[in-house]
Parts: structure tokens; sequence; C-alpha cells
């Protein structure tokens, strides 16, 4: 149980950096990804190791929140894109569009 | 057995994470987040989790990364230098962001001393992780959740529709929005829709 937590651990904090270091709003959006899976095994490992299936129950509505989350941000990316503004994080700073 | 598996699907996962983060284009980095998610429903059957490791496989790594290749296709997976503007000193403390925040997890993960830590878990139960008993917690215990994930699933679709439609004003002239198709009705499919759009491809409206 403890090497499923410490894999957890290690794949929310790779995306976590992944969010940080990457400049490509794509890649920034995949990253959360990483972190979200990260946060879902330690919830199913968590819901094994009390033979509840709470655990399970959460992830799934986690699944459903990041697929929201992926269609609204890929909507953004589209808009920047048909703007022809650049799709750069650090480019995209000001908030007046 | 149990073992070499989880160690077989751990690689695997972390892995596919690093090469998220770490290949430049981003159509790689998508086909590492599926590998990536692909290890972590194996990961899922090994806790058994039967039904989150099929929604995984089906919904994330099917559904939701066909989208991300669409978008990735469509913008254009254009290289990116992995320094830039930003330069060289921003990244190596956000590696080291990400390694302390790691030891910080895992110290505060392992040093709870759970007493389910270095178990299998709790017994084997008749149902645990089947679809049967998912549905049926879903619909009893966590209705409520159910009905509002069905919502927001909803209005996330309506919100990505809205975000990425052609909007009225912001671009060339000869472009529309639905809005202004319902004001006029007498618009045909000649003067006002763009070549190609959803709107010239309906043909002119039916009265």
């Amino acid at each position: 149980m403890t090497w499923y937590l410490v894999a957890s651990a290690l794949i929310f904090s790779i995306g976590a950096g992944g969010v940080l270091v990457r400049r490509n709003p794509l890649v920034i959006l995949l990253c959360i990804e990483l972190m979200l899976n990260g946060a879902n095994l330690a919830l199913v490992a968590f819901s094994r190791a009390h033979g509840n299936m709470d655990g399970q129950m959460f992830a799934l509505i986690v699944m459903v929140v990041a697929a929201c989350e992926v269609a609204v941000g890929l909507g953004l990316i589209v808009a920047l894109f048909r703007r022809r503004l650049p799709i750069d994080v650090d480019e995209l700073r000001e908030l007046s569009g | 057995m149990a073992e070499v598996l989880f160690f077989i699907a751990a690689i695997g996962a972390v892995a596919g994470a690093v090469g998220t983060v770490a290949l430049r284009n981003p159509f790689y980095a998508v086909l590492a987040l599926v590998c990536h998610l692909l290890a972590l429903a194996a990961l899922f059957l090994l806790l058994r989790a039967e039904f989150v490791a099929a929604a995984q496989v089906v919904v994330y790594a099917g559904a939701v990364m066909v989208l991300y290749v669409f978008v990735v296709a469509y913008v254009g997976g254009a290289d990116e230098p992995l320094t830039g503007s930003t330069g060289a000193s921003l990244r190596f403390v956000s590696i080291v962001f990400a390694l302390a925040l790691f030891v910080e997890l895992t110290i505060a993960l392992v040093g709870t001393s759970l007493s389910a830590l270095d178990t299998e878990g709790a017994p084997y139960q008749e149902g645990f992780g089947t679809p049967a008993e998912v549905g049926e917690l879903f619909l009893t215990r966590f209705l409520v959740a159910f009905e509002i994930a069905s919502l927001l699933l909803l209005i996330a679709a309506v919100g990505a529709v809205i975000l990425a439609r052609r909007r009225a004003g912001l671009g060339d002239e000869g472009e529309v929005s639905v809005a202004d198709v319902m004001r006029r009705p007498e618009v045909t499919a000649g003067d006002g829709a763009t070549p190609g759009s959803m709107i010239e491809a309906a043909g002119p409206p039916q009265r």
C-alpha cells in the first residue's frame, strides 16, 4: 500500500513540475491531468485499504470534473488560436485581451 | 506476482508522466500521457477497482485523448523550446520545487503511521469495485454528486461550444455568429456564411 501512495506522490509532483516548467497551454493541461491522476491513484489506494467504495466513487467524480476542465480548456485554446494569439502562457500575461 | 505487476505498471506510469513533461512536441506528449493512463488503469485493476480502470481506459485514454489529439493537430504541434524568455533559473527553481513537493508528500503519506500502510488492505469482499456496486452506490448514496456531475458535464459542453465558436465582431466581416442568423431569418447561405462553416453546409434556412 505504501508503494501505491509513493507512486501517486511521484506522479503528482511530476505533474506539478510540468505545470511550472512548460509554456504551451496544451501541455500544461496535460500536466494538470497528471496531477489529477496522481490524486486518483491515492484515492483508489485508500479505498482498497479501507475496504470501502467511497474512494472509487470520488475518483470517478474527479474524472468527470477533469473531462469538463479539458473541454473548457481546449475550447479556450481553440479560441486563442482563432484570434491568432501566441499559444504561449508567457506571452499571454495580460488579461486585457 | 502482484508485486511484479505493480512495479511494471508503476514504472510505465511514471515513465509516461516524465515523457509528458519532458517531450518537446505536444503530439508526443499526448501519446506519452496515453501510455501513462493505460499503466494507471493496470494499477487500478491491481487495486480491485475494475470499473474505475475501465472508465479510465474508455473515457480518458479513449475520448479525452482523442479530443487532445484533434486540438493539437488543429493548433499545430510546433516544437517549443524548453527554455525561453523565462530563463533557466526559473526552470531550475521549478524542478527543485517539484522535488521538494515529492519529498514532502512522501513524508506526509508514509509518516502518518496509518495502520493499513504496510498491509495488503482490507480483506476481499464480494462485489468490491464491480459495475453493479458502483451503479448502486451512484443511485443511492451518491445520487446528488451524480446529478451534479451530469449538470457539470452539460455546462462544460455548452461552455466549450460557446468559447470555441466563431464570434461576430472579432474576426473578418464575413463571419457570422449564431445569434445573427437567428435575428435575420432572411439570411441566405451565400451572403452571410463563411465558406466551409456549418451554417453554409446547412444551406439556406427553410421557411
